[in-house]
């Protein structure tokens, strides 16, 4: 099945990046539609009709984010959150870096929606090429008069500025992003209030993902029953979807949600390389719990499958590991990154991630006992729902999972560590897979 | 009411870098014309100058290599903040340095995509090639740098480079000594999509 491109269409043009280009393609059409034609009700509504899910990893309906920001007159913002950090995840870098246009288009649109008069692309620090682009692009899009003052007589402003990082993946949690954002260091907040209430420099603020910034100017253009057409009910629209580890042709591939799963690992991205077999996936990003290949490779690749089968969607990121994966190494590398970008504000995440990954270290030395495999899991219940943001979380859910679902397999490495066997799976068998996945593709 | 034992003025530290006494003034810092500009015009853009900070430090960096006590002093004054203030901002992220570094950044990226894909043995061979040469070089292992695409891969001066076998480690490093384009073939930017073009 080939894959179906909306927001990566045209995406090979390198012509794209610029507004000429852009809006060659119809480009600008659907913010000149917004702001000449439409009032901001009817856009806040044909968002929230179109069933449009936050692309960032929650998949919270984004009309109904955008909804609950105050009416009336004050000083409202809104944020792209760019800071895509996640394992796995690489498809907001792609939009950006092939098509800036189309997420400030989005953005303008969605502050006109939101009654934002600043916006911000909170872009992570390591993205710098890909800020260079967005500076470039932001310009000309001030040039042209689609952002400033009284944009194209609408007596609308909006300042949009691109704010580089410096590196956390706690960033990408929204007030820690906005604590970053006025200039602190990237502490969670609290919640309640929740930004739409009171979020950056105490205002209300709208929070959204890239990918569901860039899916907004096709909305306006063509209205919410056409987006409605794509994916499932309760997922409509297409995906980018980034894979990655053990596959032939890793890459991001946009497709309607709802799609097998199958499809995606094994046809689009080739599969793991010859004579190996699919072990297990993360299917949304390394914070979402690792799924076997027979309970996950059949289902719907949508938020709702992804849901019932006990994992999630989240950002749209698979990773494939094969039959030569250690999980019990995988495992522990996992936590050790989150154990590194825990901001140390809560407790049970702070030490929580640094006892797992002690624990899971003397699991692959062979140090631990069949017992501490259940002080693993316990830990992982334990930090759960106790800490201000979900990153701790983040490492207890797939963590958790393996320890659950590969006992068996962390019982072998134990046991095979403590007789003095070489740490199997440390270092793996490296993935040369297919030449196509080397160097440019033909 | 009874007298506190404390010096209000000395504990209102809830909100950061207000102390005005310990704010350096523009004058003791000797700060550079241009780093001054650059901070002043970063500060214009936001409604609150204090989102500068990071910005800001991203000047220092770039105009001495790593974040220098005196740089951060000198962007204290011009933000009117205290250099601690700064310097806590600094500490939290990963890409500003609070200690010296190699002019040429090098980050291998060692999570899980690309440490199944050779990540691990990448950073052995950076390390090896780039060998005693610390002013020269500054090679890290990193966390996702959000490129799993073209595992295993490096960040070589903030561009993006893979996927790379070990051997081309070498050959970076000594195109870095060189001063010639590095690894032209293998730049992030001239990879095409994998599914090809538009269907």
């Amino acid at each position: 099945m080939p894959e179906t491109r909306m927001l990566l269409k045209n995406a090979e043009d390198p012509a794209l990046r610029t507004i000429g280009g852009y809006k060659g393609y119809g480009g600008y059409g659907s913010l000149e539609k917004a702001y000449k034609e439409m009032e901001a009700e009817e856009v806040l509504k044909e968002l929230e009709d179109s069933g449009l899910r936050g692309r960032g990893g929650a998949g919270f309906s984004m009309g109904k984010k955008a909804s609950f920001l105050p009416r009336g007159e004050m000083s409202k913002y809104l944020c792209c959150n760019a800071d895509e950090s996640e394992p796995g995840a690489f498809k907001d870098r792609e939009l950006m870096q092939r098509n800036p246009h189309q997420l400030i288009e989005g953005i303008a649109i969605a502050a006109l929606a939101a009654g934002a008069g600043h916006a911000f692309i909170f872009i992570r620090g390591e993205y710098d090429s890909q800020a260079d682009i967005l500076d470039t692009a932001v310009a000309e899009a001030y040039e042209a008069g689609y952002l400033g003052k009284d944009i194209l007589g609408s007596r609308h402003d909006l300042e949009l500025v691109v704010h580089r990082g410096a590196g956390a993946y706690i960033c990408g949690e929204e007030t820690a992003l906005l604590d970053a954002l006025e200039g602190k260091r990237g502490n969670p907040r609290l919640k309640p209030p929740f930004p739409a209430v009171q979020g950056l420099y105490g205002g209300p603020t709208l929070i959204n993902n890239v990918e569901t910034l860039s899916n907004v100017p096709h909305i306006v253009r063509n209205g919410a029953e056409w987006f409605k057409g794509f994916g499932t009910e309760q997922s409509p629209g297409t995906k980018v979807v980034s894979v990655s580890g053990c596959v032939r042709r890793p890459g991001n591939y946009e497709v309607e949600l709802g799609i097998p799963t199958r499809e995606l690992i094994m046809d689009l991205a080739g599969g793991p390389p010859e004579g190996r077999e699919v072990k297990a996936f993360y299917p949304g990003g390394s914070s979402s719990p690792v799924l076997k290949a027979e309970e996950g490779i059949d289902l719907p690749y949508s938020f709702e499958a992804m849901a019932e089968a006990g994992s999630m969607l989240g950002s749209g990121s698979i990773i494939v590991a094969d039959d030569q994966v250690s999980i019990p190494h995988m495992a522990l590398r996992t936590a050790r990154f989150y154990h590194h970008e825990s901001c140390g504000k809560c407790t049970p995440c702070r030490e929580g991630t640094n006892w797992t990954v002690k624990m899971l270290e003397r699991v692959v030395r062979g140090e631990a006992t069949p017992m501490d495999l259940d002080i693993v899991a316990s830990v992982q219940e334990n930090i759960i729902g106790h800490c201000l943001c979900v990153l701790g979380d983040s490492m207890a859910m797939p963590v958790g999972a393996m320890v659950r679902k590969f006992r068996g397999e962390f019982e072998e490495v134990i046991a095979a560590a403590s007789e003095g066997e070489p740490a199997v799976g440390e270092r793996l068998p490296v993935v040369q897979g297919a030449p196509e996945t080397l160097g440019a593709a033909t | 009411m009874t007298e506190l034992p404390v010096d209000r003025a000395l504990t209102e530290g809830r909100v950061p870098g207000r102390s005005q006494e310990e704010i350096p003034e523009l004058h003791e810092v000797d700060c550079p014309a241009d780093l001054r500009e650059r901070i002043e015009e970063l500060m214009s853009r936001y409604p609150d100058r204090k989102s500068a900070s990071i910005p800001a430090l991203w000047a220092v960096q770039r105009l001495y290599g790593w974040c220098t006590p005196e740089g951060i002093r000198q962007a204290a004054a011009v933000m009117r903040v205290t250099p601690a203030y700064l310097e806590s901002v600094a500490s939290f992220y990963d890409l500003l340095h609070t200690d010296p570094v190699g002019s040429h950044k090098i980050a291998i990226c060692t999570n899980i995509s690309c440490w199944m894909r050779g990540g691990d043995e990448l950073l052995d061979a950076f390390r090896e090639a780039a060998g005693e040469d610390e002013e020269k070089f500054f090679v890290t292992g990193f966390e996702c740098l959000g490129a799993c695409d073209i595992a295993p891969m490096a960040s070589i001066d903030e561009r993006y480079f893979g996927p790379l076998e070990t051997a081309e480690a070498t050959t970076a490093i000594e195109q870095l000594r060189a001063g010639e384009e590095v690894l032209p073939e293998k730049a992030l930017e001239k990879r095409p999509l994998p599914g090809g073009p538009d269907a």
